[in-house]
Parts: structure tokens; C-alpha cells; sequence
């Protein structure tokens, strides 16, 4: 066999010589390779006084952006659940009442939008797939919860809050629509 | 009768007692933190500054447990175990001296609860009592681990005992005494430390000193890959602190035998260049003794910590071979070439 890596080794079984058979000077050098180790920086981080940093293409909880008006980008076209490999996301759409254009921004909305945390992989696909803008993957994590419906989440978690905004420039897509 | 001296002995007595248990409660922080940095961790760093606090809050926990009899064991000799292993733990350090002596208000106090002419044997007969503490435990519990973990315990003891004898006999045979400060003394003044005029003893001896204490790599009695937790499976509360709490104390009294027999004990080494040169002499002098010998022994027990963080755990018919097969020939041989170098007068 041709070895294309040259990362393999040959694994042989062989007896140990009486000098190896004394194991006081193998246990010497463990005992300094633990020495090391005890002087050595340690990999910890004291988790709630530091947190590790995370880099800008983190993917997190998801976001529904709404505009500078406040009205919501979505239009519950439904390429986000189109695109989710793992089938978390699903809504249903409704149409727009007179009276109701500051709160959403084309005629047709999303009235329920529910992304399903325990199923969601986080791969950020929804977020390439649509065309409004109005899906993000936030640096936020997905909180713990005690039963499975927790984990689903609605319009009242996902859609952002006009006096919380979250800053999502970093993720908008470069070469506009 | 002299009261001042039941008095001085009774404080004495309780001074030992109480740094003996300090010193096993802050070996079990140490022991966690020094697994924790050599394996690149922090360890307990929350009760307190750098966890200081850790075995307090330990100990609580200990004592806030439900303490669980089990119904099938033998109660009286259930709740005898601990005891016994906590005593024998406890009795050794009678008779070990802590330095030299004090002379305050013109009397002279020896830093030693009694001073007995065979201190030697007297230790070799109370830690083979303390055997008895785990077999009795590990039978009490009516359970197959712990009598398992029983019995791996006391044939290993045993068969360790054999090669920690013929290895003290060898000291014994340079120093010609069985006392163990007598043994100490002869460690200074011209003489150097035991274990530059005898190594291989001095391997022997701290082979068997891990076996007797427990310790990894001869753990077999509480393994818990094996055995759940060995012959305290079934304890529970204090009781279970008892026997972990004991353990430290015998790894604290074997560290203090090992300074004593092979590292001059509380003696300084170059002590004639403090006396004589730096003026050091009276109380000053049992002091510093007295904290060179701590210094040393704190050595001994981060040994201890440093060796189980850094190999594993023997195979049982890997350690019955040593003991029988390879430790006990060696300290034979050790015995007679040490009998003939002293008959040649080469030491």
C-alpha cells in the first residue's frame, strides 16, 4: 500500500528490555512532564467574570428585523423554511389591514412565525436564503428551558424590540439586493 | 506527682493532634489543586481567596449528609470501621519527636508526646492495626465491592508490610537504634542523610509507604473504575469522611517517618554551620528545627499528590508480583550487603 499522508505508523508489539522493566526512569520522566504542567498557563476561564470572546460571524438566536420605522422587513415568503435543513422554521401569513402600515412593511406579513430552538442547527441558511433582509442570526445563545414548547419560539422572542435594537451590520449581506 | 508535667504533655498531645487533622483537611484542597494545575485546570478557586476555605466548606457538606446504615450490615461493627481507621491513623504520631526541646520557664519540654526505645516497632505494630479498620468496614457493609475492596486492601497490606520491614531493618542495622529520634540524630554531625548512604532502601521503603497508605499507584482498595468506591461503598456522611479524612492523616504520619528515617527528621542539614557559625542554639534552634521538619514533610505529602497525578493504577496481580516477587528479594539482598558493609566498615 502507497501511504498518501505519511501519517501512518507501524504498531509493533514488542518486549520491553530489562532497563525499560524497571519503570523508575519512565515514571521519572512523567513526573517531570506533570512538573511542566504545573507551572504551565492554565486553559480555564472563570465563566461568569470572563467570557470567552466570540468571533463575528457567531451564529446565535435568530432576530426578525424590523426598518427605521419600526415596521417588520418580514413578508412571510417563506424561502427561510424553504432553505432550513432541519425544518424549524414555520408561519403563516396574513394580509395587510388598512391601519396597519406602520407595523408591517409590505402588504403581506408573517401573523405567527415560529422557529423551533431544538431542532434548529444554527447553519444560518434562513438568514442567506431571504430576500427582505428581515431573518439574522444574532450573537445572543438560546437559553435552557424545562420542557420542549420552550423551546419553541414566537413572534413575542424572535421579532426585535424597537427599544432594544440589535446591530446587525456585521452579518448584512455586502452587495445589497 | 508532677502536675507540670501531665500538663505540658496533655498540651502537647493536643497541639499534635490538632495540626495532624489541620494538615489533612488542607491536604485535600492541596490535593485538588494540585490535580487541577497539572492538568492545566484552576481547581476549587470559589469558598474564599484561591478556595482557601474549600475543606470548611467540605467538611459541612460532610456532616449535613444523610447518614445511611444499611439494613443487611453489621451495625455495631459498621459504625466500629471508621473509628478504628481514624485511631490507628491518630496513634502514630505519639511517638514521633517534632524537634528538639523547648525550655521555657525554666523547664525543659521535648517536643515529643513520649519517647519510647523501639518507636520503630511500635510504628510497624499500629499500622498493621490499621488494616483492620478497612476489613472491618468493608465486611460490616455486607456488599461485594466493599468486601472486595477489603480484601485487595489487606493482602496488599501485608504483603507491603514484609518489604517496609526488611527496609527499616536495614536503617535500623546502620543506626543501631530502634528509637526514631535516635535514628534522626544519627543523621547529623558527620553523618550524612540515610537516603545518600542508602538508596535502594530509601526506593523500598517509599514503594511501601504508597502501598500502606493507599495511594495511587496501589489504590486497588477504592478504585472506583472496579470497585464503586471499595470498602466505603456503603458509607455514608462522616463516617465516609472519617476514612477519606483518615487517609490524609496516615499520608501526613508516613511523610514525617520518611523525613525522619532517610531525611535527618528536624534536623538542619549543615546544622553545625547554624550552631556554630550563625549562633544558633536553645529555643530559636528547636523553632527552626521544628519548621524545617514541617517544610520537609509538606515535601513529602506534595510527593505523594505528585505521583498519583502522574501514573495509573497497578494491575492486582501486577502489584502482588512486585511485593513478593521483586520488592521483598531486593530488600533481602539490600539487608545482607548493608550487614556486610557495616561488618567491612565501609559506612
Amino acid at each position: 500500500m502507497i501511504s498518501l499522508t505519511n501519517r501512518s505508523k507501524i504498531v509493533s508489539n514488542k518486549v520491553m528490555t530489562p532497563w525499560e522493566k524497571v519503570y523508575i526512569f519512565a515514571i521519572l520522566g512523567g513526573m517531570w512532564i506533570t512538573l511542566k504542567h504545573l507551572f504551565k498557563r492554565k486553559a480555564t476561564i472563570s465563566f461568569p467574570e470572563k467570557t470567552r470572546a466570540i468571533a463575528n460571524v457567531w451564529r446565535g438566536q435568530h432576530i426578525l428585523k424590523r426598518d427605521e420605522q419600526g415596521r417588520e422587513n418580514c413578508t412571510a415568503c417563506g424561502l427561510c423554511a424553504v432553505a432550513c435543513p432541519a425544518e424549524a422554521i414555520t408561519m403563516d401569513a396574513a394580509e395587510r389591514k388598512k391601519g396597519e402600515e406602520h407595523l408591517y412593511k409590505e402588504e403581506k406579513y408573517a401573523a405567527t412565525f415560529e422557529i423551533n430552538m431544538l431542532r434548529c442547527i444554527f447553519c444560518g441558511l434562513c438568514e442567506e436564503a431571504c430576500p427582505k433582509e428581515a431573518i439574522f442570526l444574532t450573537d445572543k445563545l438560546v437559553t435552557t428551558d424545562y420542557n420542549r414548547e420552550g423551546f419553541i419560539y414566537g413572534k413575542d422572542k424572535l421579532v426585535e424590540k424597537m427599544d432594544n435594537r440589535i446591530d446587525i451590520s456585521q452579518r448584512q449581506k455586502k452587495s445589497g439586493i | 506527682m508532677d502536675w507540670y508535667f501531665i500538663l505540658e504533655k496533655v498540651a502537647l498531645i493536643i497541639i499534635i493532634f490538632a495540626i495532624s487533622l489541620g494538615i489533612a483537611a488542607y491536604s485535600t484542597y492541596a490535593e485538588r489543586k494540585i490535580a487541577a494545575f497539572m492538568q492545566d485546570r484552576l481547581g476549587p478557586n470559589r469558598a474564599g481567596i484561591f478556595g482557601i476555605l474549600q475543606p470548611l466548606a467540605d467538611g459541612l457538606k460532610m456532616f449535613m449528609k444523610e447518614e445511611i446504615i444499611p439494613r443487611t450490615s453489621d451495625k455495631f461493627l459498621f459504625l466500629a470501621g471508621p473509628g478504628i481507621f481514624m485511631i490507628t491513623a491518630l496513634m502514630t504520631s505519639a511517638i514521633i519527636p517534632w524537634g528538639g526541646t523547648l525550655e521555657i520557664m525554666g523547664r525543659h519540654i521535648t517536643l515529643q508526646a513520649t519517647e519510647i526505645g523501639v518507636g520503630i516497632l511500635y510504628i510497624m505494630g499500629v499500622v498493621s492495626l490499621g488494616v483492620y479498620g478497612i476489613m472491618i468496614g468493608g465486611w460490616a457493609s455486607n456488599n461485594k465491592y466493599s468486601l472486595l475492596g477489603a480484601i485487595r486492601a489487606s493482602s496488599q497490606m501485608i504483603s507491603y508490610e514484609l518489604a517496609m520491614g526488611l527496609a527499616i531493618l536495614a536503617i535500623v542495622l546502620m543506626t543501631n537504634s530502634l528509637s526514631l529520634r535516635e535514628i534522626a540524630d544519627y543523621q547529623t554531625g558527620g553523618h550524612m542523610w540515610n537516603v545518600l548512604k542508602q538508596p535502594l532502601t530509601f526506593l523500598i521503603f517509599i514503594i511501601c509507604a504508597f502501598a500502606e497508605c493507599n495511594r495511587t499507584p496501589f489504590d486497588l482498595p477504592e478504585c472506583e473504575t472496579e470497585l464503586v468506591g471499595g470498602y466505603h461503598t456503603e458509607y455514608s456522611s462522616m463516617k465516609l469522611g472519617f476514612y477519606l479524612f483518615a487517609e490524609y492523616v496516615n499520608m501526613f504520619i508516613s511523610s514525617a517517618i520518611i523525613s525522619l528515617l532517610f531525611f535527618g527528621g528536624y534536623h538542619l542539614p549543615f546544622e553545625s554551620f547554624f550552631t556554630n557559625t550563625l549562633g544558633l542554639r536553645g529555643n530559636w534552634l528547636t523553632i527552626v528545627q521544628t519548621f524545617n521538619f514541617f517544610g520537609k514533610i509538606v515535601f513529602f505529602i506534595f510527593f505523594f499528590m505528585w505521583i498519583r497525578w502522574t501514573i495509573p493504577r497497578f494491575r492486582f496481580d501486577q502489584l502482588m508480583r512486585l511485593g513478593w516477587n521483586i520488592l521483598i528479594p531486593l530488600s533481602i539482598v539490600n539487608l545482607i550487603a548493608m550487614a556486610i558493609l557495616k561488618q567491612v566498615g565501609i559506612s
